[in-house]
């Protein structure tokens, strides 16, 4: 009685995870083609593709993560190797931890406030990659703290035996060992950034571009944000609610693909390190 | 030479690791300094506990009751749904799911997690909140019922993951005890796995929570946006970070609005920061318990 209760449990789980995804699917199915993905709107967003906005995710995603991963992965070398075991860096790490928690529309009224309005770069890429960044280093800290404190203490021992000086080490023995860890957090990231909306609402998006973005000063288009734009505004719903249709079923291919391979990732290197 | 070179990259290290630092600090400086103006122009109780939110009216009332309320009642109502499914589903995955399909299992989950939240608040708005109103003939299907659904649905993922986790933490001497004293399977899994887990099961509840009220787009999509103090689930509400993604593009910079909309971030933050405070306090208390290093 009990482990029915459980199997029924998953059931709904799955019945309704897999629905949504199914729903999607089929109807995204429908208006997908060629020219959805590489064709400009057209007719007031009624017609034509979403390039633009492919590609706008495309940009945000990169740069968010041109800027957050070298910062992450040195704040986690520094944390993990460099810094002294104290209570200050415990709190670091707590701190560090609670940002990963807050909220994504709370990073989007930082980067309103810092990047859009105080540095002045208006409502653009730059804005919205720095904001997306920001976002996920507290994300891509953790993960590659995570993989830098499972490489044994005995790797740096050895190293160091051997007359390798403390970069040496780090950079020979001890990055390597962590690197499948770092790279299973940041492309987790990516399949985040992908799809975040709320932090590019007032730092970078835009329903509509005549073309594709001009420079990292341009406001541009995102798949998630056109999603949104396309059941909020508008005049033709019946329309744009196909074309949203299409839009999530790209995104959500995109970002499942994408944590699917990190997945895949982690699972091999689980194995290879257990044997 | 190598002295110097190891000195540079230290520094490197050092710098590097202080300006992301910066960045983070930044976040909650912002907020309060952005925030606080509201506390001294509304006043904290009036503005904390004030009955009406028109941001806009002439003369403006600025009470984000019913915004909290909003919050309250959608996350009350995604954890009701969740934490059972969740759990349980942790439960199969780890107890009843074979070799094989626990293989299959655990990183499809993992994968689901990832669904960005604008799918869920579309599918909300497309499938479930015309369904909604046409199976309990409501006004409108956009309904803080709704909202808590889809909330509920996203977070199962988060807290199946982290729940199967714990329990696959439980050692196996435990069960194998339990069952050597001539336990059944069930009585193993209620009295000595559960029980054992309880603490980690917990932690991915409270994350479960955090996430349900930090979701932006999926409510802000589908609870109908209206800030008023609900009353019954099925009515359409206004919680805090939709009201912060719907009001944030039309507000004046420097506005007691614009102040007003920080200091709903700056409230979201504390919350979050409790909740994670209550999360790392368990689980501190978890490994003691399983006498886990780290």
């Amino acid at each position: 009685m009990g482990f029915g209760l459980l199997f029924l449990c998953i059931s709904t789980a799955v019945f309704f995870l897999g629905s949504i995804i199914y729903f999607i699917t089929i109807k995204g199915f429908k208006i997908i083609s060629w020219d959805f993905i590489t064709q400009v709107p057209r007719e007031a967003m009624t017609a034509g593709g979403v390039a633009p906005a492919i590609v706008g995710t495309f940009y945000l995603t990169m740069g968010a993560i041109l800027f957050s991963l070298p910062l992450g992965v040195a704040c986690a070398i520094y944390l993990t190797e460099y810094s002294p075991k104290s209570f200050v860096i415990n709190i670091i790490r707590m701190s560090i931890n609670n940002l990963a928690g807050v909220p994504s529309v709370v990073f989007g009224l930082f980067g309103l406030a810092i990047f859009v309005k105080l540095f002045g770069f208006g409502v653009s890429i730059l804005a919205g990659c720095l904001t997306l960044g920001i976002l996920v280093l507290p994300q891509i800290i953790s993960a590659s703290q995570e993989a830098l404190l499972a490489v044994p203490q005995s790797y740096r021992e050895a190293s160091l035996a051997l007359g390798a000086t403390h970069w040496q080490t780090i950079r020979s023995t001890v990055l390597p060992a962590a690197l499948p860890g770092i790279l299973t957090g940041v492309i987790l990231s990516i399949g985040r950034v992908a799809g975040e909306t709320a932090p590019i609402l007032f730092t970078a998006a835009t329903f509509y571009n005549r073309g594709f973005p001009k420079s990292i000063f341009s406001e541009v288009m995102a798949l998630p944000y056109h999603i949104y734009a396309l059941m909020a505004e508008g005049t033709h719903p019946q329309e744009q609610t196909q074309i949203a249709y299409g839009c999530a079923l790209i995104l959500l291919a995109l970002v499942l693909a994408i944590s699917a391979a990190a997945i895949i990732i982690r699972q091999k290197y689980r194995k290879a390190y257990e044997q | 030479m190598h002295r110097i070179r190891e000195r540079i990259y230290k520094v490197l290290f050092t710098l590097l690791a202080f300006a992301s630092l910066l960045f983070l600090v930044g976040i909650t400086v912002t907020l309060f300094i952005e925030g606080l103006p509201v506390f001294k122009e509304v006043g904290f109780f009036d503005f904390v506990l004030g009955k009406s939110w028109y941001p806009t009216y002439e003369p403006p009332d600025f009470g984000i009751l019913p915004l909290i309320l909003g919050s309250l009642w959608v996350t009350a109502g995604a954890v009701l749904f969740c934490v059972p499914i969740g759990v349980g589903s942790a439960l199969f995955i780890n107890e009843l799911a074979g070799k094989r399909l626990k293989a299959v299992l655990k990183p499809i989950i993992e994968i689901l997690a990832g669904i960005p939240s604008i799918v869920y608040g579309f599918f909300g708005m497309v499938v479930i909140a015309p369904f909604i109103q046409r199976l309990l003939n409501l006004p409108v299907g956009l309904t803080a019922f709704t909202g808590s659904l889809m909330l509920g649905i996203m977070a199962t993922p988060t807290v199946c993951s982290i729940s199967e986790d714990a329990l696959s933490f439980v050692p196996r001497s435990f069960r194998e005890a339990s069952l050597a004293v001539g336990a059944n399977r069930w009585q193993t899994l209620t009295r000595v796995v559960f029980p054992a887990s309880a603490s980690g099961i917990s932690t991915s509840i409270i994350l479960g929570m955090s996430r349900a009220v930090g979701e932006t787009m999926t409510v802000l999509m589908v609870t109908g946006g209206a800030a008023v103090i609900p009353h019954t689930l099925f009515q359409p509400v206004r919680p805090m970070t939709s009201t912060i993604a719907a009001e944030m593009g039309e507000a004046v910079m420097g506005s007691t609005h614009y102040h007003s909309l920080f200091a709903i971030g700056l409230i979201l933050f504390f919350i979050i920061l409790v909740f994670n405070v209550i999360a790392e306090l368990i689980t501190r208390r978890f490994r003691k318990k399983l006498g886990l290093g780290r």
